[in-house]
C-alpha cells in the first residue's frame, strides 16, 4: 500500500510470569480500512489489542499512531487519542446502569450551575443518547435504559459495550470478539455498524473466530500464531481454508504475505 | 453493503419497536425483588418503621414522643457520621477498621491545640481535621498504590494511631470546663435547641445534612458513579477508563476527614476530651450500622441513605430495650441477629441476575 499506516506496533513483547503472550509481534492498521486479526485461543489477539489501547504495559517494542510513537499509561489516554476498545470480557459495571456505563469515565453534566457547581449529571441527555445508539444497533429488547447491566443477556451486554465504542471512536475502533453472543440479527448490525464506521472513515480492528463474517468485511487479514503475527493476506486471494490452515500452522504460508 | 447470507435476508421486516410485556405472571417474590435490586435502602427503612412501631406498641406513648425519638437520633449522631464514612469505603469493597480512632486521636489534637497550646479554635479544628485526612491518605496510599489488602492495612493503622494517641497524649483528659472556658467553639455541635418536645442538636443536624450531600455526590455525580464502579469490578472499571487508584486515594481520604468531623461533633456531645475513648468500639457500631444499611461488603452496592437509617434502627432497639428494662446483652443479641439478616438479604438481592 502507497499509503502510511495509521497505527503500527514493531516488535511487542509481553510476558506473564512464565507465559509469554506476545512474541516480538508487529501490527499494522491502514486509515479506512477493516483489519480482522484471526488466530487460535491463546494467540495472543487479545493481548495485542490490549497493548495498543492502554490496558496493559508491554514489556518492548514501540508504537506509534501518525507516527508519534504512543506509549499510553491507560486506557483513559488511549480514549483520549481516539481509540476506542471494546474488550472482550466488555470491561461494564454489573450494577450500574446502562446510560452509566455507556458514559462512565465522560459523563455530561448539567448545563449551568447545577453542572458548573455542583457538578450534577445530566441523566436525561445521557439516557436519550444511550437510548439511540442502542437503537442504531438494533438493540430494540432492551426495555429500560436505567436497568443495571447485570439484568441484561449476555448478547444484550454485549451491544451495550459495541455502542458505547461506536458512539466515541474517533480515531480506531478495537472490537475484541463483538459478536461472539450475539444473536443473528444482532450480529448482522454489528457487521453493518462495522461497515456503517469505516464509511464514516475510521479504521477498524475486528477479531473473530467467525471466519465467515471476517471474510465478509475485512479488508485485510492479520493471522496471528504463538504470539506474533505470522501474515497477512487479502481475504479475496485465499478462501477461508487456507487462513484456518495458517492460522494452525497446517500449512505454511506464502512467501509474499509473510512480510507485509 | 455487506453481503448478507441467505438465512439473514428476511431480517429487514425485523420488529422495530422496543420491547414491551404486560406485567403479569412475574410473581410477588420476583418482583419484590427487584424492587430491592433498584431500591437498597428500602430494606432498612422497612425494618426502622416496624421496629418503631414494635417498641411503639410495647412501651406505648412514652416511647412514641418526639422526645424520645429526638434523643435516639442524639444517641446516634457519631455512629451515624462514622457509618457514612466507612460506607463509602465498604463501596469500593474495602473496609476500614481504622476510623474510630482516627476520630478520637483528632479529636484529641483538636482538644490539645486549643486548650494545651492557646490556637485558636478555628485553626485547632483545622489541624484536627488535617490529621484524621492525613491518617485517611496513609490508608488510601497503602491500598491503592501498594495494593495491601484494606483489612491488613486498616488493622495496621487502626492500632499505630490507637498507640499513637495513648503516646502524644499520655492519656491525659481534658476536662469539659477547660474546654467551655477556651474553645467553646469546639463544643458547637452539642448545641441544642426545641421545636415543641423535640430536642435536636447541631450534631444530628450534621449528621443528616453529612449524609443527604454524600447521597447526592455518589449519585449525581460522575466521582459518585466511580465509587460504585471501583467497588463493583475493578478491572473493568480501569478499562472503561477510570483511574481507580485515584478514587480510592480520595476515597479512603475522605472517610479520614469525615471521622475528623464526626470528632468534633464528638467534643460537643462528651463534653470533654478522653484518649481512652480509643478503645471504644465506635467503629464496630459503624460497621454495624453500614451492614444494616445494606451497604454491601462484596462492594459497589446499596445506599448510604441505608446507613443512616442502619445506625437508626441500633439506636431504636437499644433504646427500646432500655426503656423495657432488658438486660442489655439483648440488644447485642439482636444487633447480631440483624446482621445476619441483612447479608443474607444481600445476597437474595443480588441472585436478581442469576
Ligand atoms: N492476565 C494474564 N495473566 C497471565 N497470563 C495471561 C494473561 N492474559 C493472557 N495471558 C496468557 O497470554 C496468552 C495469550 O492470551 P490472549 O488472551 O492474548 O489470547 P487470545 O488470542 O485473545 O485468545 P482467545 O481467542 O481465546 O481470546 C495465553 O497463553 C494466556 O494464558
Ligand atoms: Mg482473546
Amino acid at each position: 500500500m502507497a499509503t502510511q499506516p495509521l497505527l503500527t506496533a514493531r516488535g511487542l513483547v509481553k510476558r506473564y510470569g512464565r507465559v509469554t503472550a506476545l512474541n516480538q509481534a508487529d501490527f499494522d492498521l491502514y486509515p479506512g480500512e477493516i483489519l480482522a486479526v484471526i488466530g487460535d485461543n491463546g494467540a495472543g489477539k487479545s493481548s495485542l489489542i490490549k497493548a495498543i489501547s492502554g490496558a496493559v504495559n508491554p514489556d518492548e517494542g514501540e508504537i506509534r499512531l501518525e507516527g508519534k510513537q504512543i506509549a499510553f499509561k491507560s486506557p483513559m489516554e488511549a480514549r483520549d487519542a481516539g481509540i476506542e476498545t471494546v474488550y472482550q470480557n466488555l470491561a461494564l459495571s454489573p450494577a450500574l446502569s446502562i446510560a452509566d456505563n455507556m458514559f462512565l469515565g465522560r459523563e455530561i453534566r448539567k448545563q449551568g450551575f447545577m453542572g458548573q457547581w455542583l457538578r450534577m449529571l445530566d441523566r436525561p441527555a445521557m439516557e436519550k443518547r444511550a437510548r439511540d445508539k442502542l437503537t442504531e444497533l438494533g438493540l430494540m429488547t432492551i426495555q429500560n435504559i436505567g436497568q443495571a447491566v447485570e439484568t441484561l443477556s449476555g448478547g444484550q451486554r454485549q451491544g451495550v459495550a459495541v455502542a458505547r465504542a461506536a458512539a466515541f471512536g474517533s480515531k480506531v475502533i478495537i472490537l475484541d470478539e463483538p459478536t461472539a453472543a450475539l444473536g443473528v440479527k444482532e450480529s448482522r448490525r454489528v457487521l453493518e455498524l462495522i461497515l456503517d464506521v469505516k464509511r464514516r472513515g475510521i479504521p477498524i480492528v475486528l477479531i473473530s473466530h467467525n471466519m465467515p463474517h471476517v471474510f465478509e468485511v475485512a479488508d485485510r487479514i492479520h493471522i496471528h500464531r504463538l504470539g506474533r503475527r505470522l501474515c497477512v493476506i487479502n481475504p479475496k486471494d485465499y478462501t477461508m481454508s487456507d487462513a484456518v490452515a495458517f492460522m494452525t500452522g497446517a500449512k505454511a504460508p506464502p512467501e509474499e504475505a509473510l512480510a507485509a | 453493503m455487506a453481503q448478507a447470507q441467505e438465512f439473514e435476508k428476511v431480517l429487514s421486516d425485523s420488529d422495530t419497536n422496543v420491547a414491551a410485556f404486560e406485567d403479569h405472571g412475574v410473581s410477588v417474590l420476583k418482583r419484590i425483588q427487584h424492587f430491592l435490586h433498584s431500591t437498597p435502602a428500602a430494606v432498612p427503612l422497612i425494618v426502622l418503621i416496624l421496629s418503631i412501631a414494635i417498641f411503639g406498641i410495647a412501651i406505648g406513648g412514652r416511647f412514641f414522643s418526639s422526645y424520645t425519638l429526638t434523643l435516639i437520633l442524639q444517641q446516634i449522631a457519631i455512629v451515624g457520621i462514622l457509618g457514612a464514612a466507612q460506607t463509602l469505603v465498604i463501596l469500593t469493597a474495602g473496609i476500614d477498621l481504622s476510623i474510630g480512632v482516627i476520630m478520637v486521636f483528632s479529636a484529641v489534637v483538636m482538644g490539645n491545640c486549643a486548650v494545651t497550646y492557646g490556637l485558636p479554635t478555628p485553626i485547632a479544628v483545622a489541624i484536627g481535621l488535617g490529621v484524621g485526612t492525613l491518617c485517611g491518605l496513609l490508608n488510601g496510599a497503602l491500598v491503592a498504590y501498594m495494593k495491601l489488602p484494606p483489612f491488613i492495612v486498616t488493622l495496621g493503622t487502626w492500632n499505630i494511631v490507637m498507640a499513637t494517641n495513648f503516646i502524644y497524649s499520655a492519656n491525659q483528659t481534658i476536662r469539659d470546663a477547660d474546654v467551655a472556658a477556651q474553645a467553646p467553639l469546639l463544643h458547637l455541635f452539642g448545641v441544642n435547641f426545641k421545636v415543641g418536645t423535640a430536642v435536636l442538636t447541631l450534631g444530628v443536624i450534621a449528621m443528616v445534612v453529612l449524609v443527604l450531600v454524600l447521597w447526592y455526590v455518589l449519585n449525581h455525580t460522575a466521582w459518585g458513579r466511580h465509587v460504585y464502579a471501583v467497588g463493583d469490578d475493578p478491572e473493568a472499571a480501569k478499562l472503561s477508563g477510570i483511574q481507580t487508584k485515584k478514587v480510592l486515594m480520595a476515597v479512603y481520604a475522605l472517610a479520614g476527614l469525615i471521622a475528623a468531623f464526626a470528632a468534633w461533633v464528638s467534643i460537643g456531645r462528651n463534653g470533654s476530651i478522653s484518649p481512652s475513648a480509643a478503645v471504644t468500639d465506635y467503629n464496630l457500631q459503624a460497621i454495624t450500622a453500614t451492614v444494616i444499611g445494606g451497604i454491601s461488603l462484596f462492594g459497589g452496592r446499596g445506599s448510604i441513605l441505608g446507613t443512616l437509617f442502619g445506625a437508626m434502627i441500633v439506636g431504636v432497639v437499644s433504646m427500646g430495650l432500655n426503656m423495657l428494662g432488658a438486660d442489655p446483652q439483648w440488644k447485642v443479641l439482636l444487633t447480631g441477629m440483624l446482621i445476619i439478616g441483612a447479608v443474607g438479604i444481600d445476597q437474595w438481592i443480588r441472585k436478581v441476575s442469576g
